[in-house]
Formats: structure tokens, sequence, C-alpha cells
């Protein structure tokens, strides 16, 4: 486990590095002189000098990337061209608040999924697989950002019972004022990962009550709750490793249902950014999402071995 | 390492079916989907959608673009117009209609390309191995280690707003996934016996390619783009929600959606009229495509 940890973690390496290039090359694929697009244009003639100088903008492309990545390490993603303040400060509060939007819909759609799923696959043919099944396609169907507006009509327009918008006044707390703003977009989020932890729940429930241990235990004549515990442990491996890259999808996936609500997390920033053509914001959010996604699929691995040592030798 | 590449694709896991007779296989196909009622329909909706998407002009007397300050946001049922009228007074049935021409367009082209690309490296990486493979493979490593949305506003954020654009990133976004799918398919091909005997009596690897490969890759292939058509109609009208892709007063439902939002307090139905559309659309062609992956008989 540990050779295989140490390998995994220095197989990410080069992936990081690449990924950041990706990222870099985002200034240069925008139109124009990339002066342009991570200074404003009424930037003075010595600001301009400075910045062509520190980022060597006149140098060859490697040695602009390693002056970048050199800034990036030290946390400074530049100044964000709307406000002029660095873009690491606006992205820290973003962050945060798109964690716990992700991490809420990745654990209500876990746990919708999971049984939802398992009922599925234990009851193949009945009514609650068929209801199970049609919830997994029209969850992986349905464009969210308009369920968002589904839900904002009903229950902030019609019923008035939640906010459309927002996540409550000040700095997040615990407490009803600020959970009822999380409810609709966390749901709305939800709704994409407990389809699909359903379908993959119900598969491997399916796969798992087919084999010869099963029959076996049956046999032995094992319990229902007692053969439903052997199958949670043999389903849990996959399912957790689904919702853990899920939580990554969601978090780089959010900017739709952020935008519906006004979620104030990445998403929005990422919105904002698009329309004031704020390249380094742009740039930035990407880098940070993406690395939160890549470390995620590594830890999501790493877990999985250590709970399925078969992986680790396949 | 291996974990991540199955997880990341779990549809992606698809394994070419036994090697087909070709006339008997595909009548036996379509056999099969025209016994299946749940894809019959859903392809049926999808023609006439199509249908009237074409027809447009014939279906609706208004232009999508032409609106009337004095018939605003008028509610569904409204006598001459049947579905409302939106913020600026144009027809809503005909901006539905028109706009479906966009919305598909942006939604399709990008699988379309990425499939003839994706699978063009796919099967090169898959059929020769090596550090060929290794080259391509990793390379795709590299965009799959991005949230798929997030890697799409990404590329389209920067590049700016329109509709060429929006179709680059959105194309970047599915060819590592081609790749990936059509990669691990060719290679399940690439050692057997069949392929062997061609490769030992002398063919060439392009013949081997041509004539033993392609055809029992393609279908598979085929199958798995077929899959990202929904998510791809979901992103396009997504980027185009956020002010990327389709710019105003061009019909597009994802924009539709956008610009509608003033309306959800005064016409809740109306404003939801477009997401109903792209609903429709994608769930349909995802029970289609899982219809024609059963008749195909490509193992998930």
């Amino acid at each position: 486990m540990f050779l295989y940890t140490i390998r995994r973690v220095l197989y990410a390496i080069p992936i990081a590095l690449a990924v950041s290039l990706v990222c870099f090359m985002l200034v240069h694929i925008a139109p124009g002189d990339p002066i342009d697009a991570i200074l404003p244009p009424d930037a003075s003639a010595e600001t301009v000098a400075m910045v062509r100088k520190d980022y060597g903008l006149d140098k060859p492309l490697p040695v602009q990337f390693g002056l970048w990545l050199a800034h990036v390490v030290q946390g400074d993603f530049g100044l964000s061209l709307a406000n002029r303040r660095p873009v690491l400060n606006e992205m820290k509060v973003a962050a945060g608040r798109t964690f716990l939007l992700a991490s809420s819909a990745a654990l209500l759609g876990f746990v919708i999924g999971s049984v939802l799923g398992g009922l599925a696959g234990a009851f193949r043919g009945s009514f609650i697989d068929r209801m199970a099944v049609g919830f997994a396609v029209a969850g992986i169907s349905v464009p969210h950002y308009w369920l968002g507006m589904v839900f904002v009509i009903i229950f902030s327009v019609v019923l008035g019972w939640l906010p459309a918008i927002g996540a409550g006044p000040g700095d997040w707390a615990w407490n009803w004022l600020h959970i009822r703003h999380l409810i609709l977009p966390a749901v709305t989020l939800s709704v994409i990962p407990a389809g699909l932890v359903t379908r993959t729940v119900r598969g491997v429930v399916v796969e798992i009550l087919s084999q010869d241990f099963i029959t076996t235990l049956r046999g032995k004549g094992l319990r229902h709750l007692m053969l439903a515990l052997h199958v949670i442990k043999n389903a849990a491996p996959t399912s957790i490793a689904v919702m853990g890259l899920q939580l990554g999808y969601l978090m780089g996936g959010s900017i739709l249902v952020e935008t519906v609500f006004a979620w104030p997390g990445t998403g929005m920033l990422l919105n904002q950014a698009i329309f004031q053509r704020d390249i380094p914001v742009l740039q930035g959010t990407t880098l940070v999402l993406a690395m939160i996604f890549v470390t995620l699929n590594l830890t999501v691995d790493l877990i999985q071995t250590a709970l399925d040592p078969r992986i680790r030798r396949a | 390492m291996k974990s991540v590449a199955t997880l990341t694709a779990t549809i992606a896991d698809v394994r070419p079916a036994q090697e087909p007779q070709r006339a008997g296989y595909w009548r036996e196909v379509g056999r099969r989907l025209l016994r299946d009622r749940l894809t019959m329909v859903c392809l049926s909706i999808l023609l006439l959608m199509a249908l009237a998407m074409i027809c447009a002009p014939l279906l609706s007397p208004y232009d999508p673009l032409q609106g009337s300050m004095i018939r605003r946001l008028k509610p569904v049922g409204t006598p001459g117009h049947w579905l409302g009228t939106d913020e600026l007074g144009r027809d809503m049935f005909a901006r539905l209609i028109y706009g479906g021409r966009l919305s598909w367009f942006v939604g399709i082209t990008p699988v379309a390309i990425a499939f003839v690309i994706g699978s063009g490296l796919g099967i090169t990486a898959g059929f020769f191995g090596g550090w060929v493979n290794m080259m391509i493979m990793r390379i795709t490593d590299v965009f799959y280690a991005f949230p798929s949305v997030l890697l799409a506003v990404a590329i389209s954020g920067a590049l700016g707003p329109g509709i060429d654009n929006a179709i680059i990133a959105m194309t970047m976004v599915f060819i590592p996934m081609m790749i990936r799918v059509s990669e691990s398919v060719t290679a399940g091909t690439r050692n057997l016996d069949y392929v062997e005997a061609a490769r030992s009596t002398g063919a060439g690897a392009l013949t081997v390619v041509r004539v033993h490969i392609l055809p029992n890759v393609l279908g598979p292939i085929f199958v798995y783009a077929t899959t990202l058509v929904s998510v791809s109609m979901i992103l396009a009208s997504g980027l185009s929600f956020i002010g990327l892709g389709v710019k105003p007063p061009q019909p597009e439902w994802g924009l539709m959606l956008n610009t509608l939002r003033t309306a959800i307090y005064t016409q809740p139905l109306l404003a939801t009229l477009p997401g109903v559309s792209i609903f429709i659309t994608s769930i349909c062609f995802n029970l289609a495509s899982d219809g024609l992956r059963t008749a195909m008989d490509v193992r998930a």
C-alpha cells in the first residue's frame, strides 16, 4: 500500500503540472495581446512595462510558463481586472462557499442514490426498480439550471418558503437563516449525482447478488438484514469512489446552478469574470478548481485501494 | 491509476460485440430497435422536433427576431400566440422552433467533430500501442483532470462568447472521452485471432485497420458518441445560459431561459418552456442511445 501510494502521488505531479500548463495557456488563447488580458485598458505605461518584465512576456513561452508558475505556487494569481484586488482573496471565500454547496449536494445525492439504487438492485424488476431507473435517467438528462428555476418558481415565488437567491447575510453560519438559502441550490445540484449513484449502486448490487458467495450465505440460512450488510460492504468501495469523483465534478460544474441562485461561490466568480472579460480571475479559479479535482481523484483512488486491495494488483 | 480510468468513464467501458455478420447483423439491430417501444417513442419525438425545426417558417407566421413592445410577456394560450410571447414581445413558439436549430447545432456538432478526431486518435493509439499510445493517452489524461463543465467554461470563457468558440470548447471536452473509449475498444480487438491471422498473412497495418479493426470498433464507438449527445445538449445550452455561446438576439434555448429569468414572477410557466425543450431533447437522446446500445448488443 505504501509503495502504491508513493507511485500514485508521483504520478499526480506531472498531471498537476500539465493542468497548470493548460490554465496558463488560457491567457494565450484569449484574443489579442496577453498583456491586454491581464491588465486593465487604462493601466499606466510603467505598470505595463513592469508586468511585462515580471512575467517575462517578451521571452519564449516556456520561460513565461516558469515565471507564471513561480508566482502561482506563492499564491500570487495576479490582480482582478474588475476591482484590482488579488485574485487569491477573491477566491478564498468563494471556494469555501462552493465547497459547502458541492459537498451538501454530493452527500444528498449519495444518500438518495444509495437508497434508491440499493432498493432497485435488491428488488429487480419491481415497481421500485422501474421508478429508480426512471429517476436515474431523468436526473442525468435534466438541465439542472432549468430545474433550479422550476424550484425557485415553486418554493420561492408560489409558496414563498425559501429564498430564491444568495447565501444569506454576511459570513456563513450554521443557522436557519443561512441554511434555508442552501436548500434549493443543494437539492438542485444533487440531482446529477443522485441519478449517477442510483445507476451505479443498482448495477453493483445486482452484480453482487448474482455471485456465488451470496447463494452460499443464503444457503447457510442468513437473514435478510445480515445479507444486506454483506452487500453493503461489497458495494461500498465503488459507491464511495463515484461520490468522491462527483464532489469534484460538482465543485467544477456548479457554475450554472450558482448563476441561477446567485450563490456567491467560484461559479459566480467565474460568471462575473466571463462577463467582465476578467481573464486573471478566470484563470486562477480554473486552476484552483482543477487542482482540487486532481487532489480529490488521488484521494478517492487511495481510499478505494485501501478499502479494496484487489484494485492495487490489477 | 487503473481505478480512476475505469471510474471516470463508467460508460466508457464498452467492448465490441462478436464479429457481426454484416447484412444479417444490421437487419437484426433494426428489428430489435423496432420492437423496443420506448426507443421508438423517443426517436419519433426527436424526428418530430427535427421536422418542426426544418419546417419552422411553415409552422409559424412570426419572425423569431421581431418583437413588439405592446405584446410583451403574453401568457401561454393567448390567441394568436398559443405559447405566449417573451420579454420583448416575440412569439414564443416561433422562437422555440427556430431556437431548436441553434441548440441542436451547437449540441451535436462538437460530438460529431470529436467522434471523427477522437476515434481517429484513439484507434491509432489502441492499434499501434507503444510510445504512440503513451503520447496520446497521457495527453488525454491531462484533459481528464478537469471537470468537464469547468473545462468548457474556461476555454470558451477565454476565447469569448460566440457559437464557434463554444463549439471549439466543447469539442475539446469530448475529444479525450472519445479517445479513451476508442483506444480501449481497439486494444481489445488488436490481439484477436483473425487480426493476428491477417497480420501473419502479410497484410499491412492500414489494411488490417480498414478491413478488420474498423468494422468491429466503429459500432461501439458510435454508440458511445450517441450517449454524449445528451450531455452535450445540456452543456451547449448551459454555455449560452451563462452568456457564452450563442449571442442575443439569436433564439437559442439556453439563452432564452436566461433572458426569461426576469419573468419568473409574472409568467412562471412561460419562463420554463425553453428548459422543457432542452429536457425533452436530452432525455430522448439519452433513452434512444440506451436503446441503440441494447439493439447493437454493445456490452456496457
